[in-house]
């Protein structure tokens, strides 16, 4: 990947997660974060993951943040702007945000790169990268796959039961 | 030849001449895009107009053949009225989000063998993207408006596309599996051992695509976002000018797009029953005049939807059916193919 695109994704997904973060108005604070997930998306793309790429875009920005928007304007937005930002601990949770980054820097020196898998980027152009992770999904990866399944069906019985006023 | 290879193999030339091969052409397929959505307007005011037994439009040019270049001229000059209460910066982004999501959903339809703008193996993915932002603009207009005409007009529109969403890329999946890709020129070439295309074969999954390419388009009988009867005009109640020439050129660009997606996935794409000679893509835009002429003659015959319809229609139908034809096509697949 390009390096000069890799720093301005790297740099363009921080600020544009900083203004999400400390926008008033909530619905500036979405439109802040579908475009940080557009230079997601893109930076999945560079590093060849083009299913990843299109799938971050159909399911977080096109249907995950749509509901969100759709929560947050039924809320009474003058309401929520006049409240404060953040909540009374915030300089404790920056804090020990800080303090994982600081350790995050001082690893990066030591790290070594792994042995080289047998998914290079070219294994991966020839047999494009949708199949190959179809294919792996439903063979080696079969188990975690049904337990991410199964976490979601129960989330969804858990979304009925909440959504249902009254049950039999 | 020079020419051959500019337009069907751009890949043979550097990288800074590649660019504008691909600008070239995504220029030319803008520019025929925009007539289409010119004289889109015409042909739904003629063809609707004769079905209620009007002439339509008669009086600019012959027949009123200037008429969307008459209107165009005076959307251009109008005024510009912006609601004093409206978030200004997302009032002006909302159309051109809507605008841009379908053009740029074009980039990767094969016009003819080769001549794709963009020829990316997740193509059919990419065009799910696409028609979800469409989605965007829609909801930040009725937001951004301040009016409770547009907001509930933008409420409709993002319930219902996020419904429909599901069945239409459900129904999409018996073709994926079918052609065994996604990208599109290949859907193209596998539905060549098919007369008529995946049409016959998946005849189930077309069915879902149609129904959601009308509720994902907001045409009529699912038009329930611009309902003029309850919500004035929608979404766009407060647009006005240019900016309400964009939700519309918007508009047709989203019918054009589902009825090309159609076309390439369902109805063989640029191939036809008989090859027409020095014209590779008559066989396209033949298909698009029908597709089209579908969607006006729908909103000449079927009344609008109930909201509450609309979803029990989208949920409790259309996707049954679509996972119905997607455990249908595989067990073929599997029975036929060992």
């Amino acid at each position: 990947m390009n390096p000069y695109l890799f720093g301005y994704l790297g740099a363009a997904i921080l600020l544009l997660s900083g203004l999400s973060l400390t926008r008033k108005n909530p619905v500036h604070a979405v439109l802040y974060m579908i475009v940080m997930f557009f230079h997601l998306a893109v930076l999945y793309l560079g590093l060849g993951a083009e299913f990843l790429a299109a799938v971050q875009i159909i399911v977080y920005a096109g249907a995950i943040l749509v509901l969100f928007l759709f929560v947050i304007m039924v809320l009474n937005i003058k309401e929520e702007m006049e409240g404060e930002r953040f909540s009374v601990g915030w300089p404790f949770g920056i804090s020990i945000a800080a303090g994982l980054f600081l350790l995050v820097v001082l690893i990066t020196g030591n790290i070594v790169p792994g042995r080289q898998g047998a998914y290079t980027p070219g294994v991966i152009a020839a047999q494009t990268n949708t199949k190959l992770v179809g294919t792996l999904l439903y063979t080696q990866y079969i188990l975690p796959f049904e337990i991410a399944s199964l976490i979601l069906l129960v989330a969804v019985v858990g979304a009925i039961v909440l959504a249902k006023k009254k049950l039999r | 030849m020079d020419l051959y290879n500019i337009v069907f193999r751009p890949e043979t030339y550097s990288p800074l001449v590649q660019v504008i091969i691909i600008l070239a052409k995504a220029l030319v397929v803008v520019g025929v895009l925009m007539l289409h959505v010119t004289y889109a307007t015409y042909f739904e005011r003629k063809s609707i107009g004769h079905m209620q037994v009007r002439l339509g439009p008669m009086r600019v040019g012959p027949h009123g053949l200037l008429q969307p270049i008459a209107d165009f001229i005076k959307l251009f000059f109008k005024e510009d009225i912006i609601p004093a209460a409206a978030d200004k910066p997302i009032f002006f982004i909302a159309p051109a989000i809507s605008i841009f999501a379908g053009m740029t959903a074009i980039s990767v339809i094969p016009f003819f063998s080769g001549f794709v703008v963009a020829n990316i193996n997740i193509g059919l993915l990419f065009i799910f993207a696409m028609s979800s932002l469409n989605a965007y603009g829609v909801v930040l207009a009725g937001w951004a408006s301040n009016s409770k005409y547009s907001f509930l007009g933008g409420l409709r529109s993002s319930a219902q596309v996020i419904s429909y969403e599901i069945a239409m890329g459900l129904s999409l999946v018996g073709v994926m599996m079918m052609a065994g890709s996604l990208n599109l020129s290949e859907i193209v070439q596998a539905q060549q051992r098919f007369p008529g295309g995946f049409f016959w074969p998946q005849a189930l999954g077309f069915f879902v695509f149609l129904v959601a390419a009308f509720a994902e388009t907001n045409r009529t009988p699912f038009d329930l976002p611009e309902a003029e009867s309850e919500l004035v005009a929608g979404y766009f109640t407060e647009y006005s000018g240019m900016r309400f020439a964009l939700f519309y050129v918007a508009e047709y660009i989203g019918m054009i797009v589902m009825s090309l997606v159609g076309i390439t996935c369902f109805l063989g794409g640029w191939n036809g029953p008989f090859a027409i000679p020095y014209i590779p893509f008559a066989w396209l835009f033949i298909k698009l005049y029908v597709f089209i002429f579908l969607f006006y003659w729908v909103r000449a015959t079927v009344p609008r939807y109930r909201y509450d319809q609309l979803m029990a229609l989208g949920w409790k139908l259309l996707i049954p059916l679509a996972l119905l034809n997607i455990i249908g096509t595989g067990l073929v697949k599997i029975l036929f193919r060992g």
